[in-house]
């Protein structure tokens, strides 16, 4: 399925150490690790909690800097990237799916939906109508004028993904996006998730500690204790 | 994200937390309020001291004085006896018991010869008995000293002139007194006015009404032209020992109505020094304005002071906005938003509370002051007609607002640096 030409890796990191606090209490959360992303995949990053796996995710979303090794976006290192590049970068390339969902409850469904549109500085009337696609290909349509408030967990995390989705990103970013919802909910979202990836090409990147989403994806890889411990290609695994 | 998106969501934002919001207004509100009605105060007496004095004013006259000698300090001793300064002294003039400032025929010639000066007249004491109108019962009448300084506000007829026929202005209120009926039919009666000589005995002088003048704070006497004070002056002294010498206070002198600022200087400088202060009508209203204006800037400052309190309000709620929404503005902040657009949100959004709280002050106020000036105007300050207490300038009420705006955005830039400084991450990981 997934057919598309690989050539070279839409993100990598390589050799990337993070850590946080100083002296004794001085903690690793990443100790080098080195990983690639092409494009179109779908990549889950599993691990315990306390692994890494999410300053993994951080750092390739560029939303921190290691503090040593390289990020890569396309060819270009991360570094060289100014601050108003890499903001563009995330508001236009990427999509954002939290556990927490981050919906701002007294705003409208649409209002949350649109958000990425409106940080870029989109027209309002372009934004309702990207925003009304968005929630249309989520089957949220007639929840636009609702308050974020009022909904239930999964139709939240759909929200959340109409939101991801909004911008066209290349890339997805999803941390634990089952983990706030019940099995039959978790599985309506993954299959949601897996389907953008397989029929519009974006690339997705999962951290997870679910070992079912897991195997969903084209490749999984394992962290602990900041550092990766073995990865598995699961050839078409997208379902 | 476009500026307007910025200013609707900080408008949005505000009306998130009512109960704080609305908190906050109110101390911005009594701040505003208090500012708009001190300087509506300030606006309103210094507008009438202006329409009293300087629209009225001449600006050809100075008003010339003695220069006062410095008093001893208290506790020093007294100062040494002049001989030539105390020539004056103990003139049973009308101003007798005064000891300095006194100026006497000698210094008027001296007054009058210096450069510049057209002419020189004591300003005279008169005390009048009575005045009346054909018959119809005599009145007591206070005459207003030092007319010539200022231009009557005239509810009808004409000003006096340096006419030699007798002039007289009277004061609207005296009309009905007096049996003169209205205004306009007041003009052109002759009035008598009875002064006592010297050995008291009464002489009668008559005066043409020339001019009925509203009832305003140099207003409450009638006025009287340099011939008729100079008739009364001279019915009031007749009998009076030859060799008196008299000595006055005040002096007025005309000069060329044409000199420009430092003409005027000159002259002021010139009779300096000989040891005479002078002053034109602006002099004199700049002393008021002086007062008036440490007044209201007291008074302004008690605004301000609300004003300052209500800044930390401000920055009390900014902050606890900035906290309750970490969250948010990390997810904005990690779908690209920078950290200048970030800052934007949250001082537009204490921008837009200043305004609130001062446009509905400055609204209260205006009202409530409105309300307030009418009902003075109508009851205790009746009398003092064109007086209204507190007016309300746009450009100050907007300058009010303005400024509250300012000071909001000021209280603001702690808050909203914390917000735009915060990381993404740190943001999101927040509990």
């Amino acid at each position: 399925m997934n057919s598309t030409t690989i050539t070279s890796p839409v993100l990598a990191a390589r050799g990337i150490r993070k850590s946080y606090g100083r002296g004794t209490a001085r903690f690793d959360a990443l100790d080098g690790v080195s990983l690639e992303v092409y494009a179109g995949q779908s990549i889950a990053i599993v691990g315990k909690s306390g692994s890494g796996k999410s300053t993994l995710m951080h750092l390739l979303a560029l939303l921190d800097s290691p503090d040593a090794g390289e990020v890569m976006v396309g060819d270009t290192d991360a570094k060289e990237l100014s601050v108003k590049q890499v903001n563009r970068m995330r508001n236009e390339d990427f999509g954002f799916v939290f556990q927490q969902f981050f919906l701002n409850p007294n705003a409208t469904v649409l209002d949350n939906v649109v958000l990425p549109l409106t940080i870029a500085g989109v027209a309002a009337g372009e934004r309702k109508a990207r925003g009304m696609a968005a929630l249309q290909q989520l089957e949220l349509d007639d929840k636009a004028k609702n308050m974020a408030v009022n909904l239930s967990g999964g139709q939240k995390q759909r929200v959340v993904i109409a939101r991801a989705l909004v911008n066209n990103p290349k890339v997805i970013f999803a941390d634990e996006p089952t983990g706030n919802l019940d099995t039959m909910t978790g599985a309506l979202v993954e299959d949601i998730l897996f389907s953008l990836n397989k029929d519009k090409g974006i690339t997705l990147v999962i951290v997870t500690h679910d070992p079912e989403l897991a195997a969903r994806c084209d490749r999984q890889i394992f962290i602990r204790d900041g550092r990766e411990v073995g990865s598995l290609d699961n050839a078409g695994a997208a379902a | 994200m476009k500026t307007l998106d910025i200013i609707g969501t900080a408008v949005d934002n505000t009306f998130r937390s009512k109960l704080r919001t609305t908190l906050t207004v109110v101390a911005i509100f009594i701040g505003a309020f208090t500012l708009t009605l001190t300087s509506a105060i300030g606006t309103g007496v210094s507008n009438y001291l202006d329409i009293q004095l300087a629209s009225v004013g001449t600006t050809d006259v100075l008003s010339i004085s003695q220069t006062a000698e410095d008093a001893p300090d208290l506790g020093d001793g007294p100062l040494r006896y002049d001989p030539t300064r105390a020539t004056a002294d103990g003139v049973p003039s009308p101003e007798a018991g005064f000891s300095t400032g006194v100026l006497t025929e000698s210094d008027l010639d001296a007054i009058g010869n210096t450069r510049g000066i057209r002419d020189v007249n004591a300003v005279v004491s008169l005390t009048a008995s009575y005045i009346e109108y054909d018959a119809k019962g005599k009145f007591q009448v206070a005459i207003s000293e030092n007319a010539e300084l200022t231009k009557a506000d005239l509810a009808a007829g004409e000003q006096l002139t340096p006419s030699d026929n007798n002039q007289i202005l009277l004061p609207a209120s005296y009309l009905e007194t007096l049996g003169l009926g209205a205004a306009e039919a007041a003009i052109g009666k002759v009035v008598t006015i009875g002064i006592a000589n010297y050995d008291g005995a009464m002489h009668e002088v008559h005066a043409t009404v020339t001019g009925v003048q509203n009832l305003t704070l140099l207003g409450a006497g009638v006025r009287l032209n340099q011939a008729l004070t100079n008739e009364l002056f001279a019915a009031q002294t007749d009998g009076e020992p030859t060799a008196y010498e008299r000595g006055y206070f005040l002096a007025s002198a005309h000069f060329d109505p044409t000199s420009n600022d430092d003409q005027v200087a000159a002259i002021k400088a010139d009779l300096a020094s000989q040891g005479y202060t002078a002053q034109t009508l602006a002099d004199q209203i700049g002393v008021f304005q002086t007062i008036l204006t440490g007044i209201v800037a007291v008074l302004n400052g008690f605004g301000l002071i609300a004003l300052l309190a209500a800044a930390f309000g401000i920055i009390n709620t900014l902050l606890m906005s900035v906290q309750e929404r970490t969250r948010e503005i990390g997810l904005m902040k990690a779908m690209g938003m920078g950290g200048g657009r970030v800052y934007a949100l949250f001082s537009v959004e204490a921008i837009f509370i200043g305004f609130l709280g001062s446009a509905l002050g400055a609204l209260a106020a205006i009202g409530a002051g409105s309300i307030i000036s009418n009902v003075l105007a109508n009851t205790v300050l009746a009398d003092l007609q064109g007086l209204q207490v507190l007016q309300f300038a746009p450009g100050q009420v907007a300058g009010i607002i303005l400024l509250v705006m300012v000071i909001a955005f000021l209280a603001s830039t702690l808050p909203a640096r914390r917000a735009a400084r915060q990381n993404p991450i740190d943001a999101l990981r927040y509990e």
